[in-house]
């Protein structure tokens, strides 16, 4: 069996990443990013409470309670790192000095608009920074299934939830395919290799533009 | 010891507590209790004091921040951008019990700076096209269209360092840094709970992040909250 669908997702918004980049990445699988970006690369993790150069969890027992990332679970800090306030964590998102944020997704529309802070009536949690974070990062990636538990496609024409920033979201990354909004549209550039272009096209609520060549990626 | 109180700031817990009132607004600073101070959260809680209008980041951890507070049914309007790791605080929200206003979390920094600063607002276009953007005016600018965002200003504001000195000049700890310096400005009363207090002097002023001017009241609180990782 081959690497696990989440790895994939993460594996492949890693390779969006270049050396020298400033990057805020959110909980669950955006954050498994960290472990395939190559040694050699130098990035800066922002995370939102206040820090700039996150690097890995301390060894059990060498926590300390005053280093953690925005999920309150406790980091390290890499040689060159900041501590700021909340105003200053802020100031580097909004002046466009973050250049890329990875985060989950509910829905994204034909336009690039996102929606992910809220269920009307489920789940309220907040937007957090999510809104701050999708409005001025330079690329906004998102990594989220292709369809939601009942099948229903996340990827729609308009979004049916409330939006977290209208046409923010540069790069989709699902469990079947990576699509890229471009002004005229939603590109299907690459497929998994568990899948075809036409069940992609069908799990789509959006039109799709299908240029000559889809790359197929086969992680090992 | 003895540390001379020359600016009659460093006061007991009890002496600081005198300050807490029904009906207050009370500013907590900290990121998921991370950078708040739990001897004065657990006072508010025993003191009971109710109907307070809370503003904080988030809502903190089960069991640390400003979500004890929530849970004991003492506040009315909770104004933050995150309550989504405290089920207690969304329940209470939805029964009609708790009002919460959700502001994002860059806007929800600037404005506490803006009435921390003598600001009259603040114009962003984070929230344009969501529902943060209802009731608000809207501005246009060079082109862009900009929410104004209102200043937000406290009776109270629970401040944590690592560390202060008499004149309550102080320094913080990494990333529980968050909101302290921000709330330190922008609340009538500022208590600091400082886990050292140090003589005058003891500070280089270069190591200052919030000068004591904006501090009123130093305690040492002593307490420790239990984290979800530990």
């Amino acid at each position: 069996m081959g690497m696990a669908v989440k790895e994939k997702m993460a594996k492949r918004a890693a390779e969006e990443i270049n050396n020298g980049d400033i990057v805020n990445l959110g909980f669950g699988i955006p954050q498994k990013a960290i472990q395939y970006i190559p040694e050699e690369m130098t990035v800066f993790f922002h995370a939102e409470n206040g820090v700039l150069g996150a690097g890995p969890s301390p060894e059990k027992g060498k926590e300390d309670e005053n280093l953690v990332d925005a999920g309150c679970v406790p980091i390290t800090a890499v040689p060159g790192a900041s501590y700021f306030d909340s105003a200053n964590s802020f100031a580097i998102v909004r002046s466009g000095k973050l250049d890329i944020t990875i985060m989950g997704g509910l829905e994204v529309s034909e336009k690039g608009d996102l929606a992910n802070w809220i269920v009307p009536g489920a789940i309220v949690p907040g937007m957090g920074g999510a809104m701050d974070l999708a409005k001025k990062t330079k690329k906004v990636i998102i990594i989220m299934t292709h369809t939601d538990k009942k099948g229903n496609p996340k990827i729609k024409k308009e979004c049916s939830l409330p939006l977290t920033a209208p046409n923010c979201v540069s790069l989709i990354i699902t469990d079947l395919a990576v699509i890229k909004v471009e002004e005229r549209g939603l590109v299907l550039k690459e497929v998994f290799d568990t899948t075809t272009v036409e069940e992609v096209k069908e799990k789509t609520g959006a039109d799709l533009i299908v240029e000559d060549t889809v790359k197929v990626i086969s992680y090992e | 010891m003895q540390i001379e109180n020359q600016f009659g700031k460093i006061k007991t817990v009890s002496e600081a507590m005198e300050n807490i009132k029904d009906g207050m607004t009370i500013m907590i600073a900290g990121f998921g209790g991370v950078g708040s101070s739990c001897t004065l959260i657990n006072e508010i809680i025993k003191k009971n004091v109710k109907d307070l209008t809370v503003i904080s980041i988030d809502a903190g951890d089960p069991d640390v921040g400003p979500d004890h507070i929530i849970r004991n049914l003492q506040v009315k309007k909770l104004i933050t951008s995150h309550i989504g790791a405290t089920p207690t605080t969304g329940e209470l929200m939805n029964a009609g019990k708790l009002e919460v206003e959700f502001s994002p979390q860059g806007t929800l920094s600037e404005r506490i700076r803006a009435g921390g600063v003598g600001l009259g607002g603040i114009l962003t276009d984070v929230g344009v096209g969501t529902l943060v953007e209802e009731g608000k005016q809207k501005i246009e600018l060079g082109g862009v269209t900009y929410l104004l965002e209102t200043p937000l200003r406290a009776d109270i504001a629970i401040l944590y360092a690592k560390k202060a000195d008499a004149f309550g000049n102080l320094v913080y700890d990494k990333t529980a840094r968050g909101l302290n310096p921000l709330m330190a400005m922008a609340a009538d009363i500022s208590i600091v709970d400082a886990e050292e207090i140090v003589p005058v002097g003891a500070i280089d002023p270069e190591d200052v992040i919030t000068p004591g001017a904006f501090v009123d009241i130093i305690v040492h609180g002593g307490g420790k909250f239990k984290w979800g990782w530990q």
